[in-house]
């Protein structure tokens, strides 16, 4: 069955302390080369068949609930 | 007969028995709706409280806008049904889209629970009549996630239209753009507010009772209709 994945990311402009609080642990665990982190949501979506009307309904669907158009940005792809 | 103003509770909200409360210290009737019921009972305003419906998943508010009973409020909203969202509640209405704008985690990563001064600049919605313009307010504040944040051409719209109901004073305690801690629609009758009215409605609970206003307001909005 294929597998649809739906990736959704804090808008570049937006301030995403989560990412923060992630990069700032990084030095205390000794790894210094990493000079920031944002952080997303990843949705995985079992379908019947991942073809054009299926993935226009996906990105309705990213676009209503699993994002937040006003601060957050999504990409759709089929897996595998 | 006293007003009836609706106060929706969602799996997850945690204010509806205060906001009720203060309902009833205003004057008004309070009225228990149900986040899964496509029924107002009648009432003449709409209150959504503060909580973490539906645990918060996903996003604040996220999934409490499409339970049964939004269905109602938005459509009452557009209206011009007086609606309050306090906290979780403000969360519901940006993602309903009944109010521009989102809000998002704490710009200092904690939860932050405070008596917090306010300045109510508008003093025209149907929430805010009650108080005068440049008048401050002590009332608590306690969120995790109540950074407002929007364009720059919507801050600007919402300041060129006087939208912004009330800012924070003494210090922004969650990173929101412009110190904004509420906000109106153009007709001024949805009202979303970050920091928590219904619990300074009684020397005895809270800070004071300023927070009062808020509820005697939609009072006298309605009862002057």
């Amino acid at each position: 069955m294929p597998r649809v994945i739906v990736d959704v990311m804090p808008k570049p402009e937006i301030l995403d302390p989560q990412g923060k609080a992630v990069h700032g642990a990084l030095p205390r665990l000794g790894f210094h080369g990493i000079t920031d982190v944002r952080q997303g949501k990843r949705f995985e979506l079992e379908v019947d068949a991942a073809d054009e009307a299926t993935l226009a309904e996906i990105a309705k669907v990213a676009e209503t609930l699993l994002s937040n158009p006003v601060i957050e940005d999504y990409t759709v792809r089929v897996e595998g | 007969m006293a007003p009836k103003v609706g106060v929706v509770t969602f799996p997850g909200s945690l204010d509806d028995v205060d906001a009720r409360r203060a309902v009833r210290i205003a004057g008004a009737e309070p009225v228990a709706l149900w986040h899964g019921d496509h029924d107002l009972q009648g009432v003449d305003a709409i209150v959504l409280p503060g909580g973490f419906s539906y645990g918060d998943y996903l996003r604040c508010g996220a999934i409490a806008r499409f339970a049964p009973i939004m269905t109602e409020v938005v459509a009452a909203a557009n209206a011009g049904v007086p609606v309050l969202g306090i906290c979780n509640g403000f969360q519901i209405l940006c993602e309903s889209h009944l109010l521009p704008g989102a809000l998002i985690r704490n710009d200092h990563r904690t939860f932050v629970c405070r008596d917090q001064q306010l300045v109510i600049e508008n003093a025209s919605t149907a929430w805010t009549s009650d108080y005068t313009a440049g008048q401050t307010v002590t009332v608590p504040l306690k969120n995790g996630e109540g950074g407002f944040v929007a364009d720059t051409a919507t801050l600007d719209a919402l300041e060129g239209e006087g939208r912004v109901v009330a800012r924070y004073v003494g210090g922004n305690p969650n990173g929101s753009l412009r110190d904004i801690a509420g906000i109106t629609n153009e007709r001024g009758n949805v009202v979303g507010l970050m920091p928590h009215p219904e619990h300074a409605v009684e020397e005895l609970t809270g800070p004071g009772t300023e927070g009062l206003g808020f509820f005697t307001s939609a009072l006298t909005a309605l009862v002057s209709r």
